[in-house]
């Protein structure tokens, strides 16, 4: 199997179901002449041409509910926002009327819609371009929201993304493009909504996603070396939220950390953490830990802004306060 | 205006000039992060337009506002210590290349994310009119910007409020790798605020002479209670939208055509040609710019990073 990046695994995606389904095509800001701002379409634009990717003017709403139109009339397009800070100018459309369109008018309205965008932090961007929100985008129903951490899990799940005839928020990693991981050639389809376990391990239970896939393997690597042997459940969709693995995991474990890079109030963990008190309560030996990013709107400073992030020691204490 | 401060505007976008330059290479060795947009190229536009104003307007900007800074009167070594996040930057460091501000000096920023700042700038106004200060609040912002909503809101409040604002578009053909007439219904980005009712102008950008007269006329018209004023003011970048940018939308020769127009160059023989300056003058303004970005550099790498016990500062007043 061929070793790839993240970005040549989405871009592989893209590609394929493109060339599979004339129906498919991408709409944003620089995704055509420019390539993508991450390199994800470079290429696109010379082999596709100017109608199936399509650059916009610098205007998110516009982008999100043209491709909701686009999507009522059978098309399947795949909006790209350059960055998730900007969904922000596009929350209408994902949340009136992306999540709604369908159950409101009785199912009348289908919308295969893909939303791709990028979140994360670490770059020094500051405070409006470093955020990690996708647990909001999972806030409401009517929408499906998918994070991927692998480069395999990238492809399948974009693929399926595209397949999908519900709207999909596909939510990327800045910092995770130029991770390299096996990636199947041709059509590798990953289902939507289901959860796995990335690595066995039988005393700890790390559930986590995207970015936080890699923190969380470094920090059960430094585990390992001490002989605590973690067990990581991949999220990789936030909504449907797949409890299944998590659950059979802390029957073995009876220990639980989750890890999500942000904030912690009213966040992915919150959501995991309760449901795993309302489902397996007794299987608990220890009170659930959080690991998240701090409180606070992130710096541009290095140094201020590192210590705001969730890193594996963290993780690793984490662990033990439940060991 | 005086003979001195023909120079200083001649100061303000040599110093600009050799900032930027100072700022791609500290980029590229790794000691300025994130995002870097370079206002190389168009000096003249915030350096003339912001000649004009009075302590009591304010100005706001979008995330290109290192050259802003300067004219709004912040010393190049804060600017620089911000590009390097240190404590002594004009944000501490929290803000970084794109959020630069100084309240005291009237400069509300510094906005990241395309055209928010513009409904933000409509607020000032209100403050200024609600309070009658008599201050006219300047907002500039790029072509690009005049493509998102928030642009078409805020404009329209503006003229159904009769706002003192100074809407100031700084057309240099690009929103990132996307050409004007790409993105923009019209080309001619004045146009936009006739739909409003909004009286407006446009500009040659790379010659400061032109764009103070520009700029006084307008101002004078907003501080005289007329309401809103749109200045489109044309001009070019001549380096990349920001560092690594690739730059497969235009052509080498597009952008050297451009840089023959140098603003600098263009106000430098008008000093001159019109007896202001003598050629050593202006060399010696250029030595000057050089030790102060000298200065600057040093002044920010030996300035303090923030306090990690300062992560916390700030994010409520209570
Ligand atoms: C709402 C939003 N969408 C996209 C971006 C990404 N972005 C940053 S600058 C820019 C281009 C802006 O062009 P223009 O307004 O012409 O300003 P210029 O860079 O030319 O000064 C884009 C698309 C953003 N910051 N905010
Ligand atoms: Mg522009």
């Amino acid at each position: 199997m061929a070793k790839i990046t993240v970005r040549e695994a989405i871009s592989q995606a893209l590609w394929e179901e493109m060339e599979a389904d004339p129906k498919v095509f991408i709409i944003g800001e620089e995704v055509g002449v420019w390539g993508g701002t991450y390199a994800v379409t470079k290429g696109f634009y010379d082999h596709f041409g100017p109608k199936r990717v399509k650059d916009t003017p610098i205007a998110e709403a516009a982008i999100v509910g043209g491709a909701i139109g686009a999507a009522l009339t059978g098309l399947r397009p795949v909006a790209e926002l350059m960055t998730i800070n900007f969904a922000f100018s596009a929350m209408e459309h994902i949340v009136n009327e992306a999540a709604k369109l369908h159950y409101m008018f009785n199912g009348q309205f289908v919308l295969p819609l893909v939303i791709r965008t990028v979140g994360g932090g670490g770059r020094q961007l500051g405070a409006t371009h470093s955020q990690t929100p996708d647990a909001i985008f999972a806030h409401f129903p009517g929408l499906k929201v998918v994070a991927p951490g692998s480069a395999a899990d990238a492809k399948g799940l974009l693929k399926a993304a595209i397949r999908s005839d519900d709207p999909v928020m596909f939510i990327e990693h800045a910092t995770l493009y130029q991770l390299r991981g096996e990636v199947p050639e041709g059509d590798y389809l990953i289902p939507i909504g289901k959860s796995v376990i990335q690595r066995p391990g039988k005393h700890v239970t790390i559930v986590t996603y995207s970015k936080m896939l890699d923190i969380s393997q470094k920090a059960a690597d430094q585990l390992a070396a001490d002989g605590v042997e973690a067990e990581i459940v991949d999220l990789r969709t936030l909504r449907p939220l797949d409890m299944e693995p998590i659950l059979e995991s802390v029957k073995k474990t009876n220990r639980v950390v989750i890890v999500e890079e942000g904030w912690k109030s009213f966040g992915v963990g919150a959501e995991v953490a309760s449901r795993i008190y309302e489902e397996a309560f007794d299987d608990l030996d220890a009170p659930i830990q959080r690991v998240a990013q701090l409180e606070v709107p992130l710096p541009y400073n290095q140094n201020l802004e590192q210590l705001a992030l969730p890193k594996p020691e963290w993780v690793v204490r984490a662990v033990h306060e439940v060991l | 205006m005086e003979k001195q401060d023909y120079l200083e505007l001649y100061r303000q976008m040599v110093v600009i000039r050799r900032l930027e330059e100072k700022s791609a290479e500290l980029y590229q060795q790794g000691k300025i992060g994130g995002f870097l947009h370079l206002y190389i190229g168009q000096e003249a536009v915030s350096t003339g337009l912001i000649s004009t104003r009075r302590p009591e307007d304010r100005v706001i900007t979008a995330y290109r506002d290192h050259g802003v800074a300067i004219n709004c009167g912040i010393p190049a070594r804060e600017v620089m210590a911000e590009l390097l996040g240190k404590a002594t930057g004009v944000a501490g460091g929290r803000g970084g290349s794109m959020h630069m501000a100084d309240v005291n000096r009237n400069f509300w920023g510094g906005h990241a994310i395309v055209g928010a700042h513009l409904p933000i700038a409509a607020g000032l106004a209100i403050g200024d009119q609600y309070q009658e200060t008599g201050g006219v609040t300047i907002c500039m912002f790029g072509d690009g910007a005049t493509n998102i909503g928030y642009f078409h809101e805020a404009i329209n409040l503006s003229k159904v409020w009769h706002l003192p604002v100074l809407w100031v578009c700084e057309n240099n053909l690009y929103g990132m790798g996307t050409a004007v007439n790409r993105a923009s219904a019209v080309s001619s980005i004045q146009q936009k605020a006739r739909g409003f009712g909004i009286p407006h102008s446009k500009v040659d950008g790379m010659d400061l002479i032109k764009v103070r007269e520009a700029a006084q006329n307008a101002i004078d018209l907003v501080r005289g209670g007329n309401g809103p004023y749109f200045l489109e003011i044309s001009t070019y970048r001549f380096r990349g939208h920001s560092m690594g940018d690739p730059e497969r939308y235009r052509k080498p020769d597009e952008v050297q055509k451009w840089q023959e127009n140098d603003p600098i160059c263009i106000y430098g023989e008008y000093l001159v040609n019109t007896s202001m300056a003598s050629r050593d003058e202006l060399n010696e303004i250029e030595t000057q710019a050089e030790e102060e970005i000298k200065e600057a550099v040093e002044f920010a790498e030996q300035s303090p990073e923030p306090a990690p016990d300062s992560l916390f500062d700030h994010i409520y007043v209570e």
